[in-house]
């Protein structure tokens, strides 16, 4: 019988055809230069916040197409009112206007990380490899993901489950600065995550995380009209919770279309912590909103004929308008925001809209 | 963060001995093991009395044991891998740590012996967090905390009440598995220890787990036997059966579950295939215990875990255990089980 490590280790497909990288950014991309070895085959979509007049300098040698306030405002028109200004949530827009299967998303201040090896991390990689490899939503696995080389179900896990289910998100983790809030930044300003956990794991259906949009990837087809980083930034009362807000979107759509999320591995290295005054002021009305949104979240069941991620993002929108506008008028806007992008969404993806599972149309 | 207090006042190690000279698991488990109380249940299976090193404060406990305090018609209950929970019943201190015979200590990553005791008796005075996933892991651990967006109210978590820990080299595989690939061994230390959601069913490996006596210890039942029950661990589901239980009456009760660090080392033992050979029941089982373990809700009115495991013990007679009477025994042992516990629980024993 052939030994489990050379049967198992394949090398990871690049994708470099299928898969986008979404950088949002508002001063230079200065980061792209160590990620060259990693990243120079892949097409990249630049969203530039901020001021559009400022130029953006691309590294040499790299496929991009970049876009300003001003090309969002004129490729979605009214819709554009849907896309966060000074904010990183704008990012979303690059996942709406790729015309590729996968996106991963990095913020401009991570960097690659190195293993405790010292060797450096291929995140896009390791994003990959979860992707394609499936979830086990359904019972927990004690030896984390089972599809790992080196690695398997365990004793008691049913036969029945061991097919798993499609990966719709990757979420990865970061080394250096972690992504805490304003108030545990204040309270430990030196604490740096040095701790390196080698696994990657399913989270369970039925359970909420607080999603990061530093270091993300999913696939479009599946999951891409939820990934909405909703209204933050510049005439909001809010931010900072816009990778928040569609991580426990596309949780409620995953848990009820039977995809899975990962989480785990691959790290990158984080080196810049925002300044913790600043995040408070951002985080401030969050910090109490969310006390009522995860029961919210937790308690939000869609109907059994959301059978598309748009159907179920739109129902969805629905519970935020009746169940949430009590708390703020803030959610009756970002729940009609929701309905803008996914209108954006299906204008710039026509042929999207009977994928989600189903044989996707030729156009 | 306080640090926490390892008090060998409120801790007993548990092990069911399955051969007969444990000088050599004792004394490779010395250093960490030899400051607390031990109580060694023996295999009632095994005829030849134990070898024991000297300088444990050790309590052990035979079959003899077994039969003067439960009747003869369950002294079955504590046969093979099952006979451990005996150790659990007659302890009387609060945290109980059980391994298998069959393991040895492990080293982490930078080549330290992993001192498994402290590290279960951190995962269990540490408060459990079921209700939201940290993707930083154990909030509780130096150097970590909860991330940005976890909701403040859920911070103070719950009580942890049970551990399981992990296992390198040999890994807790089913036989198929293993016999599949017998050269899989777990080397992947992954230093980590988290909470499993709320809802969340897992299956609990008996190898290497820490619990509070205090709070759950009924509901850490010996109680579903396999026809053919063997001496290893590819050949028993107790503790599978057992991890489902809990998991309920955690998941009802507010109570936490993690999973993660410590790690054991695992030695050789046995054969995957010829297990295989044996027994396909177990496996199969587990086909319908994890919808129906899913599925079941327990009433405003239990309130300890006692109550949880009588009620599920009603559910699962009358529901799967309809069909298959080993679950329907299983049910009955439970029962069987929470009597015994209160009787010994109200006993002095000498």
């Amino acid at each position: 019988m052939s030994s489990s490590s050379s049967s198992t280790i394949r090398p990871t497909p690049l994708l470099k055809d299928e898969l986008d990288i979404v950088i949002p950014t508002i001063r230079n991309l200065d980061f792209l230069e160590m990620w060259r070895p990693f990243f120079q085959p892949y097409h990249l979509i630049i969203v530039q916040d901020g001021d559009p007049s400022k130029i953006i300098k691309v590294p040499e040698g790299f496929d991009y197409e970049l876009y300003n306030r001003n090309d969002i405002n004129k490729i979605l028109g009214p819709k554009s009112s849907c896309i966060s200004f000074k904010d990183s949530a704008c990012r979303c827009f690059g996942y709406m206007v790729s015309k590729k299967k996968y996106i991963f998303t990095i913020d401009d201040d991570c960097f690659v990380a190195k293993d405790p090896s010292g060797n450096d991390i291929n995140a896009l990689e390791q994003h990959i490899k979860n992707l394609l490899s499936p979830s086990t939503p359904f019972f927990f696995n004690t030896l984390y993901d089972p599809y790992r080389e080196g690695a398997d179900f365990v004793r008691g896990y049913p036969f029945s489950l061991r097919e798993g289910v499609p990966t719709a998100v990757s979420h990865g983790l970061w080394l250096n600065i972690p992504d805490y809030d304003a108030p545990t930044q204040l309270v430990k300003p030196r604490e740096r995550n040095t701790r390196f956990v080698d696994a990657v794991l399913t989270i369970p259906k039925g359970t909420l995380f607080p999603m990061c949009g530093m270091n993300l990837a999913f696939d479009r087809e599946l999951i891409g009209p939820a990934m909405y980083f909703g209204l933050m930034g510049d005439g909001q009362p809010i931010g900072r919770y816009d990778d928040m807000w569609a991580g426990w979107c596309i949780k409620v759509i995953c848990d009820h279309l039977g995809l899975g999320v990962k989480t785990g591995l691959p790290y990158i290295w984080h080196s810049k912590a925002s300044n913790p005054f600043v995040n408070l002021k951002k985080e401030y009305k969050g910090i109490y909103w969310q006390e009522e949104l995860i029961p919210f979240f937790q308690g939000a069941t869609l109907p059994k004929e959301c059978t598309t991620v748009q159907s179920c993002y739109k129902e969805l929108s629905k519970q935020v308008k009746a169940k949430l506008g009590k708390i703020d008028d803030y959610f009756n806007k970002l729940a009609d925001a929701m309905l803008t992008w996914i209108e954006a969404w299906d204008e710039l993806n026509p042929s999207m809209q009977l994928a989600n599972g189903i044989e996707r149309l030729v156009v | 963060m306080s640090q926490v207090t390892i008090d060998r006042n409120e801790i007993d190690i548990v092990i069911a001995a399955f051969r007969s000279d444990l000088t050599s698991f004792l004394e490779e488990w010395r250093p960490i093991i030899s400051r607390f109380h031990l109580i060694i249940v023996q295999d009632p299976d095994l005829k030849e009395g134990l070898k024991i090193p000297k300088g444990f404060d050790v309590d052990v406990y035979t079959k003899s044991d077994i039969d003067k305090l439960v009747s003869a018609s369950h002294a079955s209950m504590f046969s093979g891998y099952a006979c451990r929970y005996f150790g659990y019943l007659v302890s009387k201190r609060k945290y109980i740590v059980s391994i298998d015979d069959d393991c040895s200590p492990a080293k982490d990553n930078n080549g330290d012996v992993v001192d498994i005791v402290t590290q279960h008796i951190t995962n269990l005075k540490t408060p459990a967090t079921p209700l939201f996933f940290n993707t930083l892991y154990d909030p509780y651990r130096k150097g970590s905390d909860f991330v940005r967006g976890y909701p403040f109210s859920l911070r103070s978590g719950v009580p942890c009440v049970l551990s399981c820990g992990l296992w390198l080299n040999l890994a807790d595989f089913d036989a198929p598995t293993q016999s599949l690939k017998p050269e899989l061994r777990n080397s992947r230390y992954v230093d980590a220890v988290l909470t499993v959601p709320k809802n969340s069913l897992m299956p609990m490996s008996g190898i290497n787990i820490a619990f509070d006596r205090e709070t759950v210890g009924p509901a850490i039942l010996p109680a579903l036997k396999l026809a053919k029950e063997g001496k290893v661990r590819w050949e028993t589901m107790e503790d599978v059966w057992c991890g489902l239980v809990v998991k309920v009456v955690c998941d009802h009760l507010q109570l936490g579950v993690k999973t993660g660090i410590p790690y054991v080392w695992r030695n050789e033992r046995g054969s995957a295939i010829d297990s295989l050979k044996k027994e396909w029941q177990g496996v199969k089982l587990m086909e319908e215990l994890i919808p129906f373990f899913q599925a079941l809700k327990l009433s405003q009115d239990a309130v300890t875990a006692e109550d949880c495991v009588m009620e599920m013990a009603v559910a699962i007679k009358k529901g799967i255990g309809s069909k298959h009477p080993e679950l329907a025994n299983a049910a009955g042992n439970m029962v069987e089980w929470v009597k015994i516990w209160k009787e010994v629980g109200s006993r002095v024993l000498i």
